[in-house]
């Protein structure tokens, strides 16, 4: 009977706050995350104080940690038992973005890699 | 008015088996469906991302990343959406306390935020077209302006929403239809500023790093 209890009565909608919670914190909380964010973010692209060929990680680590803001801030999800549905929509939405960007970006680069250099490719089309 | 938010009301009380409870509400369904497609969007913006990835050093001897983009002008960009992310959920606050004046005013500062955001968008891409450096330019252009463009349409989009969700409360009142329709127009203003960080990140300060 315990794990009856367990289960929520219904599943939250995406975007709702669990009941009882203040929104306006959370939204007031979540700007100010996604302000210092945001500024650390532009002040890195050009700062030189960071060492040059790290900017790149760090911009990619400040831009995934400000996606994370705004989902738990601004869209309220959580991984409470009455959001498995989106959570688990969203971790699979996630893994197909990361195979598309991912995926075509080495493709293309092993293509590019194997592509013999265009002045090669000339001089094989003047021989003909 | 009775009770702030119209979900308790239709909540099934604990103790009944799963099996038994029947289909969730519509309010859940609705959101939970719409944030669906919302996924399925961004794997369409994936799409375009990928490409832009691919073709961003592809200038054909013309203008680069790095020549194109002013980062004060993004930096304004970037703060337009960022408050209007906020004013929305300001104003879905105040929907739920069916304050209809506050819900307006505030729905106007995030329609306008959103026109600014357009406004200096669509300057800096007809700049951009003014000197020669329009999508027909070269690859790297190409994808520039179909990633960046379809956000904007998007914007756009939601922005008409908006206006629309408006007169829908001034005809319609607080039914809740409106409140879902309300519900998942905040859902796609927030999923598009998330959008909006990956294209900063990526487009904007990349060309810079």
């Amino acid at each position: 009977m315990s794990a009856q209890v367990e289960t929520p009565a219904t599943d939250r909608a995406p975007g709702s706050h669990r009941s009882g919670g203040d929104r306006l914190e959370s939204y007031a909380l979540g700007l100010v995350l996604a302000v210092i964010l945001t500024a650390a973010s532009f002040a890195a692209s050009s700062s030189s104080h960071v060492w040059g060929p790290s900017i790149p990680v760090l911009l990619a680590v400040l831009a995934i940690a400000q996606m994370g803001v705004h989902l738990v801030f601004f869209l309220h999800i959580s991984t409470a038992p009455d959001s498995t549905n989106n959570i688990l929509s969203l971790a699979f939405g996630v893994f197909v973005v990361g195979l598309v960007i991912f995926g075509s970006m080495i493709i293309i680069s092993n293509l590019n890699h194997n592509m013999m250099p265009m002045d090669q490719l000339m001089d094989i089309h003047k021989q003909r | 008015m009775s009770s702030v938010v119209d979900v308790a009301s239709d909540e099934i009380p604990d103790g009944i088996p799963l099996s038994e409870r029947g289909p969730a509400s519509v309010r859940v369904v609705a959101a939970f469906g719409f944030w669906l497609f919302l996924l399925s969007d961004i794997i369409i913006f994936a799409a375009l991302f990928a490409a832009y990835a691919v073709l961003s050093g592809e200038s054909n001897g013309g203008p680069t990343a790095g020549d194109l983009f002013d980062k004060r002008h993004v930096f304004i960009e970037t703060c337009c959406l960022l408050a209007s992310s906020f004013t929305c959920g300001m104003m879905m606050i105040a929907l739920e306390r069916r304050e209809a004046a506050l819900t307006y005013l505030l729905a106007l500062v995030t329609a306008a935020l959103g026109i600014s955001f357009l406004y200096l968008e669509f300057s800096e891409f007809a700049d951009m077209v003014h000197r020669g450096a329009g999508p027909t330019r070269s690859a790297f252009l190409s994808s520039f302006f179909t990633l960046v463009g379809t956000h904007g349409a998007h914007v756009t989009a939601g922005i008409a929403w908006l206006f629309l969700m408006m007169a829908q409360i001034g005809t319609l009142g607080f039914r809740p239809m409106v409140i879902r329709r309300m519900i998942c127009f905040s859902l796609f203003w927030h999923a598009l500023d998330i959008v909006w960080i990956g294209v900063f990140t990526v487009v904007y300060l990349g060309a810079h790093a």
